[in-house]
């Protein structure tokens, strides 16, 4: 069964490359490179912040009859690599992309790293780089270094300081104590962002009663939440990853970590998270967040799910998108495949997206969402650099 | 402060129970397929998240329990690992003129096919996130709170290991499968079936882990890509416990289980790996051939 529409699937394909049939007969092809994990310890999460968004987008333009030039309508040509989560393999498909398949534009790739391995590759074959998924407080040297790449998602710095500022005014109003229990993976993002959190913390008053890390795929986080639980916290704070996200959660909610401020880093924004724990996860802050009532984010929320059969994340997918929708829309503007061009317009207009309007100031996109926190079942923005729309903090009561 | 000493206590005993417990479930069916068949199997992890996978795919769409659904699944890997056995590894048992060949061949063989699966997972299940929420409340015991659904792969981990050790100490099927594990040559000259028995172990070995896969599930977050963390784990395992014992795993499972709940509740969950590797040198440097084997003939 499987098979054959498998072995169906690849004939159709080969018959539809031989005699050059598109889903519309178009004139002119654009090319755009994308390369990503598919395999590898960030596929999973690619697979649903990254990839979906690049199919959604293409499939969309492509049903429009593709991208409006001056020379007429391009359809898109998507040519896709897997990068198995490795820098090494991120940098030759970024090569054989920019080289042999000679694409007109490359997709950003995935997470911090893989993008700040390929910086200088783009910046040598001046592509422009809209990275999406990247959080690191090398902004300003890195634009500096290369006159192609910008940012879109925020800093380090920006990310753990809104979690204290969150838990300022929660103290401030008299509902949270003073005691934070501070966990993180031991990975280079938990540990740049706890080394980032720890003199914000103090220095707004804080106090860190338990400051503790574990290794990367630990399979079981009991004695870390039972440690912090021990610490009789006011506010628990995990600068974690997807597995350990809804490790972490889960156990909390089995020893009874009842703190009024519980927060999570990556995955508690994702859709699985809220399926896991249902209910539960009211109340519960973690990285990002978006409006979800906004009518740009109801339609990309929609057509999410009816082009790749599932709900975006509630943080990095939107903007996956948002910076997709400026390549499309800096292409329209220059009107041609002219990647100089279209750089220098990313650089100087501001640009309509699912998350509201995006101006680049020295590449860097300046308004972004930092917290947000399930609200009766939608993970809404409740801290943000700029970004209207933040819903008041609520405080957690139990699981 | 006594009475938090005594919390204390109880916590590493049980979680190291608990975890001990899992990583018996993901060692033990390596054991049996290097120990018996000599198969150095490094798809053993994606194996495991196989298991894992279907009993999510059970729970999600069918909502069948993990322990029903291992019913359908293991039958199903029993027969998937023999022919994987029959046609992928036996012609290289076949050509292979001593063990150290077949070993670096059956690395090479089981790696490559690791990969493979990957890929099967990856086109039938995608590549994101899977975990489901199955008996993920507390139970209590002394005043301290643990997952219940841990306790239940615990439990599932016991069955499996007493069940195994039962076959292999006390059957005629059993005696015949240590037989070869001690040395497949003279099994064979006392009439032993011996690519019948690796192919049994192989096969028995890939059930055991699709089993502990679904066992695991319940508590762990997988995706198609986390096998390679589990083929460390149990290789650390079966090395340390002696190749071809199975006791000997148990124990290796159940020492790094408590090592690592000691370490992360006394001194820091950032060491649990250190302590780990640790206790893994230490075995290699003064007892090479392992906590309960014998040394090499």
């Amino acid at each position: 069964m499987l098979r054959r529409s498998l072995l169906r699937s690849a004939a159709l394909a080969l018959v539809a490359g031989a005699i050059g049939l598109g889903p519309a007969q178009a004139a002119d092809v654009i090319k755009i490179g994308a390369v990503a994990p598919k395999t590898g310890p960030l596929a999973a999460g690619a697979a649903i912040t990254h990839w979906p968004n690049v199919k959604l987008w293409v499939t969309q333009v492509n049903a429009r009859g593709g991208l409006k030039l001056k020379s007429g309508r391009a359809m898109i040509k998507l040519i896709e690599y897997d990068d198995r989560t490795n820098p090494g393999e991120t940098i030759k498909a970024v090569q054989r992309l920019a080289t042999q398949d000679k694409v007109d534009f490359i997709i950003a790739p995935y997470a911090t790293g893989l993008n700040l391995a390929v910086a200088p590759i783009f910046a040598r074959y001046g592509y422009p780089q809209l990275t999406a998924t990247s959080i690191t407080d090398k902004i300003p040297a890195l634009t500096k270094r290369y006159p192609n790449i910008f940012f879109t998602l925020g800093s380090t710095t920006a990310f753990a300081g809104a979690v204290a500022d969150i838990l300022k005014k929660m103290r401030a109003e008299g509902k949270i104590g003073n005691r934070v229990a501070m966990v993180n993976v031991a990975d280079a993002f938990g540990i740049e962002l706890a080394n980032a959190a720890r003199p914000i913390f103090k220095k707004a008053g804080f106090k860190i009663v338990y400051d503790k890390s574990y290794p990367l795929g630990t399979q079981d986080l009991s004695p870390v939440v039972k440690g912090a639980k021990a610490a009789k916290p006011d506010a628990f704070v995990a600068w974690s990853y997807p597995p350990d996200t809804f490790g972490l959660t889960a156990q909390a909610k089995i020893v009874g970590l009842n703190v009024k401020a519980f927060y999570t880093a990556v995955a508690t924004a994702f859709p699985a998270y809220r399926g896991k724990f249902g209910k539960s996860v009211e109340g519960v802050l973690g990285a990002g967040g978006i409006n979800p009532d906004t009518p740009a984010m109801k339609a990309y929320i929609a057509e999410h799910k009816k082009v790749t059969g599932k709900a975006p994340d509630s943080w990095a997918s939107p903007v996956v998108y948002a910076t997709l929708q400026i390549l499309e829309q800096a292409i329209e503007a220059v009107g041609t495949k002219d990647r100089k061009a279209v750089t220098a317009y990313i650089k100087a207009n501001t640009f309509q997206t699912v998350i509201g309007p995006i101006t680049f100031k020295n590449q860097n996109n300046e308004k972004f969402w930092t917290v947000g926190q399930w609200q009766g079942g939608k993970f809404y923005g409740v801290n943000s650099t700029g970004r209207p729309g933040a819903k008041p903090v609520m405080v957690k009561s139990g699981w | 402060m006594r009475s938090a000493d005594g919390a204390l206590v109880i916590d590493i005993i049980v979680i190291g129970f608990l975890l001990g417990g899992a990583y018996a479930l993901m060692a033990l069916g390596l054991q049996l397929q290097y120990g018996v068949a000599r198969i150095m199997n490094l798809a053993n992890g994606e194996m495991l998240v196989a298991g894992g996978f279907g009993a999510f795919w059970f729970y999600t769409a069918l909502k069948v329990s993990p322990f029903l659904s291992i019913l359908l699944t293991v039958p199903l890997a029993f027969v998937a690992n023999w022919a994987i056995y029959r046609v992928l590894l036996l012609p290289l048992v076949r050509r292979a003129k001593s063990r150290g060949r077949l070993e670096v061949d059956s690395i090479l063989a089981t790696f490559g096919f690791a990969f493979i699966l990957v890929g099967l997972m990856l086109a039938l299940f995608g590549g994101k996130y899977f975990n489901y929420a199955y008996l993920e409340e507390p139970f209590t015991i002394l005043d301290r709170r643990f997952g219940l659904n841990k306790l239940a792969a615990f439990m599932g981990s016991a069955v499996l290991c007493a069940g195994l050790a039962y076959w292999l100490t006390r059957t005629r099927t059993g005696l015949s499968l240590r037989a070869v594990a001690v040395n497949p040559t003279t099994a064979g000259l006392v009439g032993i079936n011996v690519a019948r028995a690796s192919a049994l172990a192989f096969a028995v070995g890939g059930a055991v882990t699709v089993a502990g896969g679904a066992l695991l599930s319940m508590f762990l977050t997988l995706d198609a890509s986390t096998g390679v963390l589990f083929t460390m784990k149990a290789l650390v395992i079966v090395i340390m416990g002696g190749v071809g014992e199975i006791r000997g795993a148990i124990v290796a499972a159940f020492i790094l289980g408590f090592a690592e709940t000691a370490v992360a509740s006394l001194i820091d969950p950032g060491l649990t790996l250190a302590a780990a590797y640790l206790l893994f040198l230490l075995v290699l440097l003064f007892r090479p051939q392992g906590l309960f084997g014998r040394r090499s003939s």
